[in-house]
């Protein structure tokens, strides 16, 4: 509805004057939850968790052993205030690329690649560099080296909130001479340190978990090291990028891959753009849609557009590739779970590779039980997403579902309805994919959707039957145990009343325990 | 414990005991030296195991037998049942006797062996006395509690321990208080004229019938059983009724433990001491009340049924042998199950403190038209 003002300017003319585009930074400014920033414990270990991430990801792409420092440094212990430094051997950042990679938001290689990463839109490094620069005020500081004989160089930046682009505070070339090529980030900011379920050091242990061949080294606040060994050399094996399968498309984005493509047809879009699309599936879309593979990509409209979404949808298309995942692998895991772990029995489980939704994913599951863990709490269930820990939204996440979903008592543990078991167990359960639908952008739980919930269970189950295995023969172990000492306990009660009631000679008594024992220590099928 | 040789001449029950005991302890040594597997044969002493004629009037074994191999989950009872043989053996060849308890208390020398708790040696005994089909009492284990309280027209003759003499004591003459039935009852003898027994299921109203010398009145014997009449008790009644030719008839409270566990007990004896109630029971005992119709008939104040009622009730009308043979128990507790109410022998009270001598009892006596079976 339109009325006229007193001042003959529409309504519409005037909520127009205070309408604007808002920058991707101001956004967050207001909505900086949605990242991980809720709060300053949070905000403290979202950072860290988002520079490692970067850190492990830069050190795979060019295929050397990741040695990272992570360090947390008090700065003024009553207002909050901390520096996070992170620093890795990974390639380094060209000079060119650093102030846009640290201090502009949604800048990154990663957001359209249909490859498993641990990050995916390109949005913590610089959101955190944000939430350094609203809480404190501070720059960042950056040092990057890409090669040898490369000069090392130092900026401090800033991010110019309106415009969403990196302000360089200073750029300068330095002498950073401990390593060949690697990047070091400090970020000053507002936080909270503590210990506990949700704490950094819990964050970097589980990476240590995930991720046995790094080797991190964790400074903190109290100037305590921690040493994280690495444990195996073999590099996880680098995951191919897939051309998105038709299954996984969505209608918009399918609107704008036909803007942003090469291809010329409609025939060519498809054969080029996906994967599993042969020329007989190009037929069948064209003809049930209705739309010829003749068809100029650039003239589709949107009716079309739809009639081809629909098109796909009916269509028996072959399930995306799955090589393109690395999965921790069922040895690694287990190696991970040990050197992190102090427990008896340790398993592990990885599941051939499926798809939901026209995405790869393969889900991976490791048990450790007994040993020191505590016996009379809960299972206590650590959450991988492309070998990144989950920490918070435990019970969203769909693989807390499927834990609590799983008949525990099948395999010896004693389970509450509607609860963790309660044993002294830790249950690792692990996602790669190339995309994993967290159910929200800071990346805390896994979405619920059916296939994925499918797989952790049938990974959970395998690996519980082999821990049902153990706990079975270790019962069976300490009930022979238990007929031991029994036997030689009361043998002897046998012996003297026989020989009180009868009169028996001591050497007719020893004959009665001799034989009694030799009876009961035969396998039970020679008894009777 | 060190075996006491007596030089006393045992008797031939001690002696056949004895035997008893060789017997099993030789067959299980044979079996061990010739690598057999050793077992012991012990009735099952549940109500599924028993089987009641009317006729006989009480409950009979029917022979079910569980058998204890000797294997490693048995082995402990086997080595405590030998040590219990042993300990019955030392008792009767020096012709001494020790309670339940005592009993329970020699067994902490037994080193791991040894009884936790006494149910477990009770049990232990039950098996042997099972086993041998003899009462404990031939064992030379004797029971803690007492066998029950008689007040009334009766002499009891018994024998003075030392000089042999005999000693008559005239149950007329305790007063207020009463004349203790002993743990064991085969020696004594009997003088009265009463014209029935009284067995009565709590000593409270045994007090008040006593006090008021309801004896002297009705010219009867009172015996109080206080609860589940102890075999000494039930061989008591059993041995003055069947001697002097005298009925017996229970006056207990009107629910199902007195039905079941005192005057069922007290007829037909127990499902767990079934080898021995052909001797401790009183087949010829009837039940005058309270049963379920003298709740209506004198408007006695009630208490709801609790669940556990109703389900002996219900237990006993599905697996009773006893219950099974008696149309008009059957009858009487559908009656009681269906009111959901149960009612004491004091509620009686409730028509003045002397009401049950004055006019409850002596209406129940006059015709057994009302009492039950």
């Amino acid at each position: 509805m339109v009325t006229k003002s007193s001042k003959n300017e529409t309504n519409a003319e005037r909520l127009a004057k205070e309408q604007k585009a808002i920058s991707v930074s101001q956004f967050f400014e207001r909505n900086r939850h949605l990242l991980g920033f809720d709060n300053p414990l949070k905000a403290l270990s979202t950072t860290i968790k988002e520079l490692v991430d970067n850190a492990l990801d830069a050190c795979q792409e060019i295929t050397v052993l990741p040695e990272i420092l992570v360090q947390i440094q008090e700065k003024d212990k009553k207002n909050g205030r901390y520096v996070i430094i992170v620093e890795d051997n990974g390639p380094g950042i060209v000079k060119e690329q650093i102030p846009k990679v640290f201090a502009k938001l949604l800048y990154g290689s990663k957001f359209s690649k249909m490859k498993q990463s641990r990050g995916q839109q390109g949005i913590g490094v610089s959101a955190s560099v944000l939430y350094g620069q609203l809480t404190t005020g501070k720059s960042s500081k950056i040092t990057s080296k890409t090669g040898k004989n490369k000069p090392a160089h130092f900026y401090e930046l800033h991010i110019d909130i309106n415009h969403n682009e990196p302000e360089i505070i200073q750029d300068k070339i330095i002498e950073w001479s401990v390593k060949d090529h690697g990047t070091r980030v400090e970020i000053e900011l507002e936080g909270k340190y503590q210990r506990g379920r949700l704490s950094v050091e819990e964050y970097v242990r589980q990476t240590a978990i995930s991720n046995p061949h790094a080797q991190i080294t964790f400074i903190a606040p109290d100037n305590e090291v921690t040493k994280y060994k690495r444990v195996t050399e073999v590099l996880p094996k680098e995951p191919k990028e897939i051309k998105p399968h038709p299954y996984g498309v969505e209608l918009g984005v399918l609107i704008r891959m036909f803007k942003a493509t090469k291809a010329k047809t409609l025939q060519h879009f498809f054969t080029t753009e996906f994967s599993r699309v042969s020329p007989q599936v190009v037929k069948e879309i064209c003809k049930k849609s209705g739309v010829p593979p003749t068809t100029k990509t650039q003239t589709i409209n949107h009716q079309e557009a739809s009639k081809i979404f629909e098109a796909i949808k009916s269509t028996k298309i072959m399930a995306p590739p799955t090589n393109c995942l690395s999965p921790i692998t069922e040895e690694i895991l287990l190696k991970g779970l040990k050197k992190e772990v102090s427990a008896e029995f340790y398993t592990s489980t990885t599941r051939p590779p499926t798809v939901y939704r026209g995405m790869p994913f393969q889900i991976e599951c490791g048990f450790a039980y007994g040993g020191d863990l505590k016996a009379d709490e809960l299972a206590k269930v650590m959450r991988f997403a492309n070998r990144v820990p989950l920490q918070y939204m435990q019970s969203a996440c769909a693989i807390s579902k499927s834990t609590l979903q799983t008949a525990w008592k099948n395999y010896g543990l004693s389970q509450s309805k509607g609860a963790l078991p309660s044993a002294p167990i830790v249950i690792a359960v692990h996602i790669a994919s190339v995309w994993v639908p967290f159910t929200s952008e800071s990346k805390e739980a896994i979405a619920h959707y059916p296939e994925i919930i499918k797989e952790i269970k049938l990974a959970i189950q395998e690996c519980g039957r082999k821990l049902g295995v153990y706990l079975r023969r270790k019962k069976r172990d300490a009930e022979t145990e238990r007929k031991k000492s029994y036997i030689i306990k009361y043998i002897p009660h046998v012996g003297d009343a026989l020989q009180e009631i009868l009169e028996i000679t001591d050497t007719q008594k020893e004959k009665v325990q001799k034989l009694l024992k030799a009876k009961f220590e035969s396998p039970p099928e020679e008894q009777k | 414990m060190t075996p006491k040789k007596t030089t006393k001449k045992l008797d031939k029950v001690s002696k056949d005991t004895i035997n008893l005991i060789d017997g099993s302890a030789k067959d299980t040594y044979e079996k061990i030296i010739k690598n057999k597997t050793p077992e012991m044969n012990f009735p099952i002493r549940s109500l599924s195991n028993v089987k009641y004629d009317p006729k006989k009037g009480f409950f009979e074994l029917l022979g079910k037998l569980k058998t204890r191999t000797l294997n490693v989950n048995t082995i402990k009872a086997f080595a405590q049942t030998l040590r219990m043989m042993k300990l019955s053996k030392d008792l009767i060849s020096a012709e001494d006797i020790a309670t339940k308890r005592e009993a329970y208390y020699v067994s902490k020398n037994w080193g791991d062996a040894r009884f936790k708790e006494q149910p477990e040696s009770d049990t232990v005994m039950d098996d042997i006395e099972a086993m041998f089909g003899v009462n404990r009492e031939k064992l030379g284990f004797i029971p803690e509690e007492k066998g029950g309280a008689v007040a009334g027209k009766l002499v009891v003759v018994d024998k003075d321990k030392d000089s042999g003499k005999e000693i008559k004591i005239d149950c007329t003459k305790f007063g207020s208080g009463a004349y203790s039935v002993p743990t064991s009852v085969e020696h004594l003898k009997f003088e009265t004229k009463a014209k029935f027994i009284l067995a009565i299921e709590t000593s409270g109203m045994f007090e008040r019938l006593n006090k008021h010398g309801y004896w002297k009145k009705a010219n009867c014997i009172l015996i109080s059983m206080g609860g589940v009449p102890t075999r000494a008790c039930r061989r008591f009644i059993r041995r003055l009724s069947d001697e002097k030719k005298i009925p017996v008839y229970a006056f207990c409270d009107g629910d199902m433990y007195a039905f079941f566990n005192i005057y069922r007990t007290l007829k037909v004896g127990s499902g767990n001491a079934a080898h021995l109630n052909e001797y401790f029971c009183v087949p010829k005992a009837r039940f005058i009340g309270i049963t379920p119709q003298d709740i209506v008939d004198y408007k006695l104040p009630t208490h709801p049924l609790k669940d556990i009622d109703v389900k002996r009730a219900k237990d006993a009308l599905k697996n009773d042998p006893f219950v099974k043979q008696h149309k008009a128990w059957q009858k009487a507790i559908q009656q009681q199950v269906k009111s959901g109410q149960r009612a004491e022998q004091q509620a009686l009270a409730k028509w003045g403190l002397n009401y049950v001598m004055d006019k409850y009892l002596p209406d129940k006596l006059k015709s057994d038209k009302t009492w039950l079976p």
